[in-house]
């Protein structure tokens, strides 16, 4: 099984999802997560999925948990990148990612977690 | 042709042998419809046809000929609509003739006519062959056209830096929403927008369908982390969708393209100033 690096970048940590994602992938990830965040402090996480040509409900539903897992450990989910055709079809499933922030591209997910860790 | 049927011989053999070529005929054309309509339905096409064939040939009966076109036109288009091909619906009316000649043949008078008709089949084919190219040529200018009208019904302009505009105009329908929603999303994503403003003061109504096509689009677009703004909400509009009880839920609308750009500019840290302001 592929895993998916988790990068320490400032206040942050970056996730690059580069593979096609299957269900036991994600779910390492969201383990991995968890412990980094509360290894290293991480104020945010950016899932950047502009590689991504296929998300399905469990994964999209895993964003979802992941994200209020995050929020749990005071860090902010931004899951950015997200390609058109994916778009269109989270919209037909019906998900609508719950409490996941999204951005349009790594540089947006950055500037939107700055501006809300300045806001506190 | 010599015989004993005279001078008229396939206008008497239709006659004579009616039920035997009619038969022949509707068996011929269903095999090669292969059970796409029923027997039944062919062979209530057939024997109307056969009637009005039988009648124009005996007496060149000029009401009978127009009948018989007007059949064949409906027949045609009934076919058309259920996805025949050009051939296949040629075949039905060519397939009389082979049932004709299989009478002929029984009767012991195919003759020399017998060499000719396979040559006729043969020329027949490709006559058909070049029918149908040429319908398929034309099907395809069509669908090239169909498909440029929708690309320049649904232009994405840029009002602004990080600001897309989508003015949409005349009829949604679910195709066009498609279009609209997919050139959209690539434009937020090639310019990295944050802003997408839906003008749909041209759209001559909203309906639940059409307002469920605009809340995927600004869904899709929510999840790629752009925001969309709808605006042109006319009177009339506005009162039709509080009617119909749509609920756009927090998704921003705003009477004018103007509030909506202004609404954009605010959100992306934007202000504009008169000359006597600064």
């Amino acid at each position: 099984m592929e895993r998916v690096p988790i990068l320490k970048l400032g206040r942050f940590l970056l996730v690059s999802i580069q593979i096609d994602l299957e269900d036991r992938t994600v779910l390492t990830l969201q383990e991995e997560l968890a412990e980094e965040i509360v290894r290293t402090g991480a104020r945010g996480v950016i899932i950047d999925i502009s590689a991504v040509d296929i998300v399905d409900s469990f994964i999209g539903r895993t964003f979802s948990t992941i994200a209020s897992m995050s929020r749990l450990m005071d860090a902010t989910t931004v899951v950015v990148g997200m390609r058109p055709a994916v778009a269109i079809t989270l919209v037909e499933l019906g998900l609508s990612l719950d409490g996941v922030r999204t951005a349009l591209d790594l540089d947006q997910g950055m500037r939107l977690l700055e501006a809300s860790l300045d806001g506190r | 042709m010599s015989g004993e049927t005279g001078e008229n011989p396939i206008p008497d053999l239709l006659h004579s042998r009616r039920d035997s070529v009619l038969d022949r005929w509707v068996e011929l054309v269903n095999e090669g419809i292969r059970g796409r309509i029923t027997e039944r339905e062919v062979r209530t096409e057939l024997t109307e046809l056969y009637g009005l064939v039988e009648r124009t040939l005996a007496d060149g009966d000029g009401t009978a000929g127009g009948e018989l076109r007007a059949a064949l036109g409906e027949i045609s288009r009934n076919r058309a609509r259920r996805g025949f091909s050009p051939t296949e619906t040629a075949i039905s009316v060519f397939s009389l003739k082979r049932a004709v000649r299989e009478q002929f043949e029984a009767l012991g008078q195919g003759g020399v006519f017998a060499e000719f008709g396979v040559f006729s089949d043969y020329v027949e084919d490709l006559g058909l062959e070049t029918f149908e190219a040429y319908a398929a040529a034309r099907e395809q200018v069509i669908a090239d056209q169909a498909e440029q009208l929708l690309e320049l019904s649904t232009p994405v302009v840029k009002l602004w830096d990080g600001i897309l505009g989508v003015p949409l105009v005349g009829t949604l329908d679910s195709a066009r929403t498609q279009v609209v929603m997919e050139t959209m999303l690539q434009m937020l994503a090639d310019t990295s927008s944050q802003f997408a403003v839906i003008d749909i003061t041209g759209v001559a109504a909203v309906d639940t369908e059409v307002a469920q096509h605009l809340l995927k689009t600004v869904m899709a677009a929510r999840l790629m982390g752009a925001e969309c703004v709808i605006s042109g909400i006319r009177p009339q509009i506005a009162h039709t969708i509080a009617t119909l009880g749509i609920e756009f839920g927090d998704i921003v609308t705003k009477a004018t393209l103007a509030d909506a750009l202004a609404y954009a500019l605010e959100g992306s840290g934007l202000r504009v100033l008169s000359r006597t302001d600064a």
